[in-house]
Formats: structure tokens, sequence, C-alpha cells
């Protein structure tokens, strides 16, 4: 029999080192996770400096509604603010929110997935039918409901109130790999020396699947984001806290498109899709490096 | 049989808890709700006896304790009693709501099935063939899928009717016809959905084709595809009854979130084209304060999210025998 022509790629240890510079250099040879990389670095940068970079975003001129030029490189505003300013200043405030909504809700789903998988039991059935409640529940409705009953919150019942609703995904895909990993032989092995439950879920469980949490995490803070740009674009954001989501907000409110201002609508929802490119391309590329099957190469099927 | 009764139990249990949430929610709600939606209505015309009753029951703020408030809630919720839309005044809450549902179900159920259809075969596509020009493009979906709906729809909005001219710019139909079966109203109805259609297929297809492609890959390396290509199948069967056929199972499983994603685009999406479904519905029902409006809406689509889910685990049920089997 000849040699199959889909080559197996022999399987590699599938828990790899979670810590430690083993998996960064392979990764950075990762052409997807680099452009991703450097692309984020511009707008968390962006975001660190924003205030010394740009003038006041909010301050007014006596240009209204001008299209880009060199004085505005954005042009600006119909009451004369300058566009690019805006964008500038505003990724300070996506990020925040897209980072502290997904860093709750990652916690949350640690603590759901990791807890329930590992603890078994009625525990376990209850943790996993509320986690699988709330993923067929729809979330943008629930988020528009709640936020309008809690009418001018701010920007942390923002934070709170995406992270409520984007938590059960990824404590589905924890919990099932909790369950498959709370079985394995170091781990059988630390219990019949007596560890500590906790102990064994921090130094055996968790290390092991901190990838799949970074990987959850990344598209977490993506949700968030878009979620928080759907919001602030109904009005339902603090319009002071100026957000890529509230400049579309006012470039709605102020009929940016049917009067062809479409340099000031255009920029906000180009930063945000490049943000998220950004973001899926760090995680492929981190996929690629764990899982080699998923790599690109020339193969002829 | 068994699997079909897990499954509804499971949804029962999933509805009831949303259900229970909106009961809840209104507490949130600064100041005393029903007063406020009274005052409002006896402003835009005389308010009918017993409407203070129907809305304090559905917003759970009626009189008693707790679990009584939850029975009037439960009562009215099953009797549809959704009181009077403010928004609207004096239409009933479920009128409203049942003009803008067949909308939002028709645009968006058309545009998902286009999109899933599309997506899987162009994965199937690029993991049959991987590492050539097609499977390449693959990445660049990851920027559409990034994109929010809303501005995308902004986008095709002022290229299409703005610029070029060619398509309507909002609206669900052209409001001088009636609504009706008539070959004008249809017409019309189809080339004000375009647009929206279009943002929904372009802004879900990238999520299915990606997840589709790696499953391709990782099942083209099974054991029984290398068995099939030794045996000399064309590679068409192989491709399609061997590879795509269970490489499709992780999809449509993972269906019930990919929805959740597009009926939330979907929402904001319609706001910028003023279509007239569901998310416009609500955008009306949040900009005037209209409580009773927005639990209906939010309890509908809740349900129709729900329904679909469980279409597509009977779907599931059938296409992949384990699930029936396995307990």
């Amino acid at each position: 029999m000849t040699a199959p022509t889909v080559p197996t790629v022999p399987t590699l240890p599938t828990t790899p080192r979670a810590t430690g510079r083993g998996w960064l250099r392979p990764a950075l040879r990762s052409r997807r996770f680099a452009a991703g990389l450097a692309l984020l670095a511009v707008f968390v940068l962006t975001a660190a400096l924003g205030p010394w970079l740009a003038d006041d975003p909010n301050a007014f001129t006596a240009d209204l509604g001008q299209a880009p030029s060199g004085a505005h490189w954005l042009g600006t505003t119909q009451t004369g603010q300058d566009v690019f300013a805006q964008l500038v200043v505003s990724a300070r405030g996506t990020l925040l929110i897209g980072a502290a909504s997904a860093l709750i809700a990652t916690v949350v789903s640690v603590v759901v997935g990791i807890g329930g998988g590992f603890l078994g039991g009625l525990a376990d059935e209850a943790l996993s039918l509320i986690s699988n409640v709330f993923l067929v529940i729809p979330g943008l409705p629930l988020v528009i409901v709640v936020s309008a009953y809690v009418k001018g919150g701010g920007a942390w019942s923002t934070i709170l109130v995406i992270a409520l609703t984007s938590w059960a995904a990824s404590a589905r895909v924890l919990r099932a790999q909790t369950l498959s990993l709370r079985t394995r032989d170091y781990v059988l092995a630390a219990r019949v020396y007596g560890e500590k439950r906790w102990r064994i879920v921090l130094v055996e469980i968790l290390p092991n699947e901190l990838a799949i949490i970074v990987s959850q995490f990344i598209f977490a803070v993506i949700f968030a984001i878009l979620t928080q740009a759907g919001l602030a674009f109904l009005g339902l954001a603090d319009p002071s806290h100026l957000t890529w989501g509230t400049m579309l907000y006012f470039a709605q409110n102020a009929e940016a498109l049917t009067s062809g201002a479409w340099w000031w609508f255009i920029p906000p929802g180009l930063c945000i899709a490049a943000l998220g490119t950004a973001l899926s391309l760090i995680s492929f590329g981190l996929d690629e490096v764990l899982d080699p099957r998923l790599r690109v190469r020339k193969v002829s099927p | 049989m068994r699997y079909l009764l897990r499954k509804l139990g499971f949804y029962a249990v999933a509805a009831w808890m949303a259900v229970t949430v909106n009961f809840f929610l209104p507490r949130l709600i600064p100041g005393d709700p029903v007063e406020m939606m009274l005052a409002r209505q006896a402003q835009s015309g005389p308010v009918e006896a017993g409407q203070e009753e129907a809305l304090a029951a559905m917003l759970g703020l009626g009189h008693g304790n707790l679990l009584v408030q939850y029975g009037d809630y439960l009562r009215a919720l099953a009797h549809l009693d959704f009181g009077l839309s403010v928004t609207y005044f004096p239409s009933p809450v479920t009128e409203v709501v049942g003009d803008a549902v067949p909308w939002t179900l028709v645009l968006v159920g058309a545009a998902t099935l286009l999109s899933v259809a599309l997506g899987l075969t162009l994965g199937t596509l690029a993991g049959w063939r991987r590492g050539s020009w097609f499977d390449s493009l693959v990445p660049s979906t990851t920027f559409l899928a990034a994109i929010p709906y809303f501005w995308l729809a902004l986008l095709l909005l002022y290229l299409f009717s703005q610029v070029w001219g060619v398509l309507p710019l909002g609206g669900g139909y052209d409001e001088t016809l009636d609504i009706g079966l008539s070959g004008a109203f249809l017409t019309s109805a189809a080339e004000h959905a375009v647009l929206p259609a279009a943002t929904i297929v372009l802004s879900s297809v990238g999520g299915w084709m990606l997840g589709m492609r790696n499953m391709m890959v990782s099942t083209l390396a099974e054991d029984y595809v290398v068995a099939a290509e030794a045996k000399g199948l064309p590679p068409r069967t192989i491709m399609v009854g061997y590879a795509a056929r269970n490489a499709v199972l992780p999809s449509v499983a993972g269906f019930a979130i990919s929805l959740g994603f597009i009926v939330s685009g979907s929402l904001v999406m319609e706001i910028v084209f003023s279509y007239p479904g569901m998310g416009f519905t609500l955008l009306q029902a949040v900009q005037n304060t209209d409580y009773p409006l927005m639990q209906a809406v939010f309890l509908v689509i809740t349900f129709g999210v729900l329904a679909a889910n469980f279409l597509v685990d009977l779907v599931y049920g059938f296409v992949d025998p384990r699930t029936r089997q396995a307990r």
C-alpha cells in the first residue's frame, strides 16, 4: 500500500507549556500572529498616549462639517470638532470597556467552567444548565433592556451588563476541557498524594487550560467592543464617555450619512473592525502554534 | 424520543428562566414605572379603567407579596396581556409586536439560511484545497466578522443609496403601496430587503466558513478519508460524502451561539435601515421609555431564538445518530 497522500502529522504533546518563552518564538514566526500583535500594539499605544497625541476632542472650531484636509486630517463634525482627535482619544475608552468586560466575563467563565467540571455531580449539573441557558438566550436584547432600565449608570454598568451576557460560551468550553483533564494520570496522582482540591485546580488544571482561557479572553474582548459599540450607537451608553461607538451615535444623530460626511462615520467603524481583526489574528496565530494541524502548508489533497 | 424529551425539558427551563429574569428586571427602574407609564398614556388620550392593574401585573409590580406578584405576572403573560403601548398609544402592545415580527422573521431567517449555505460550501472548498489561493483568502473573513453590523449597514447604505442611488434609503417597503400579496408590494419589499440581507450575510458568512474550513482540515486527516482515497473513490464523493458530512457537525452544534450573534447584530442593523422589524420597534420602545413594549419585544425575540435552537437540535439529533444514543 502506498503512503497516504494526506500527511499524518505526528501528534505533538497536546498540553503545551503555558508559561515560559517556549511558545512565543514559534508564535512570532507565524505571520498572522506577528501582524495581529503589531496592529494591537498601535492601538494600545494610541490608547495610552491618546490625550497627548491629539488636541482636545471636544473643542469647537469655526470649521463646521469640513472634509479631510491638512488642518483636520479626518475633517470635522457638524459642530466643528476634529474627527481625528476624537478617534484617537476614543481608543482609550473603547479598549478599557472591552478589556474590563472581557476580564470579568473570563473570570466568571473560569469559576463556573472549571469549578463545575472539577466538582462534578449536582454542582456541575446546575452550573452547566445555567451556562447553557445563558448561551441560548440572545444577549443583546437583554443588554438593551437592562441598559434602558438602569439608564445613566455610566461606563461601569455597561461593563457589567456586557460581562453578564458573554461568559457562557467559554464556560462551556472550559468545562469540557476540565472534564477531560481531571481524569488524566497526573491529576489522579495528585489526588492520591492527598493534594488539596484548590491546589489541584490552581496548579494542575488551570495552567493547562491557560491557552484556551487566553483565546476565550481575546474573543470576549472583541465581543465586548462590538456590543459596546451597538449599545452606544443606540444611545444607551454614557455619551460623555468618548468611544468609537459614541462617535457613531453622534454621527448618526447629526445625519452624517445623508449629508455625505463619510469622514465622520467611516473611521470609527474601521477602527473597531481593525482592532477586532488584530485580536482574531493573534488568537488564530496562537491556535496554529498550539495545534500544528491547522498550519497552512502546501499539500495536494 | 428520550433525546427529544431531554431537549424539550431544557428549553422549558430556559424559557422559564427568561420569563423570570424578565419579571425581576423592572425592579431596576428608578421611581414608580407604573405611575410614569399611566401619566404618559394620559397625555396621549383617555386611559381605560383596568390599565393600571394590567401594567402593574405585567411589570411584576402589582399588589401583594412577591409570590402573588409573580402569579399575576404569569397569568398576564399566559393571556398575552402586555397592556397598551405608550409609543403607539392606544394600540395594544401585542398588535405592535405582531406587525413587526414577520419582517424580522423573513429577513433574518432567509439571510441566515443563505449565509449558512454559502459559508459551509466555501468552507468545504477552502478546507479541501488547503494551502491554495482560495484557502489563503479565508483569514481575510475575520475582518468581516469583526465589523459591527450596524456600521457595515451604514457603509452599504451610504454607497448604494447616497453615492450610487440604486437602492432605497430605508424602510421595509414603499409606503405609497398597500401591504398585501400584490406584485408591486412584493417587489418593493424585496428591494428594501437587499441591503439588510447583504449586511447579515457579509457579517456572518466568515464565521461559518472558518469553522467549516478548520473542521474539514481535521476530518481530512481521518483514517476513513484515507481509506476512501485508497479505494479510489472520486474526489467529489470523498469531499462531500465523507469529509464534509462529518465536518459539518460542530457547525450545526454551534448554531446557538451564531444565531445569538446574528439576531443581536440584526436588531441594531434594522435601526440603521429603519426596517420595520423587532429591532426598530425595540429602539422606539427604548427611546420612549415604553416598558411594556420593551418587555414584549424581549420575550418574543427570546422565545423565537429558543424555538430556532430547538429546531436545530432536532435536526442535529437526526444528522448525528450518536446524540440520540448517548444516555
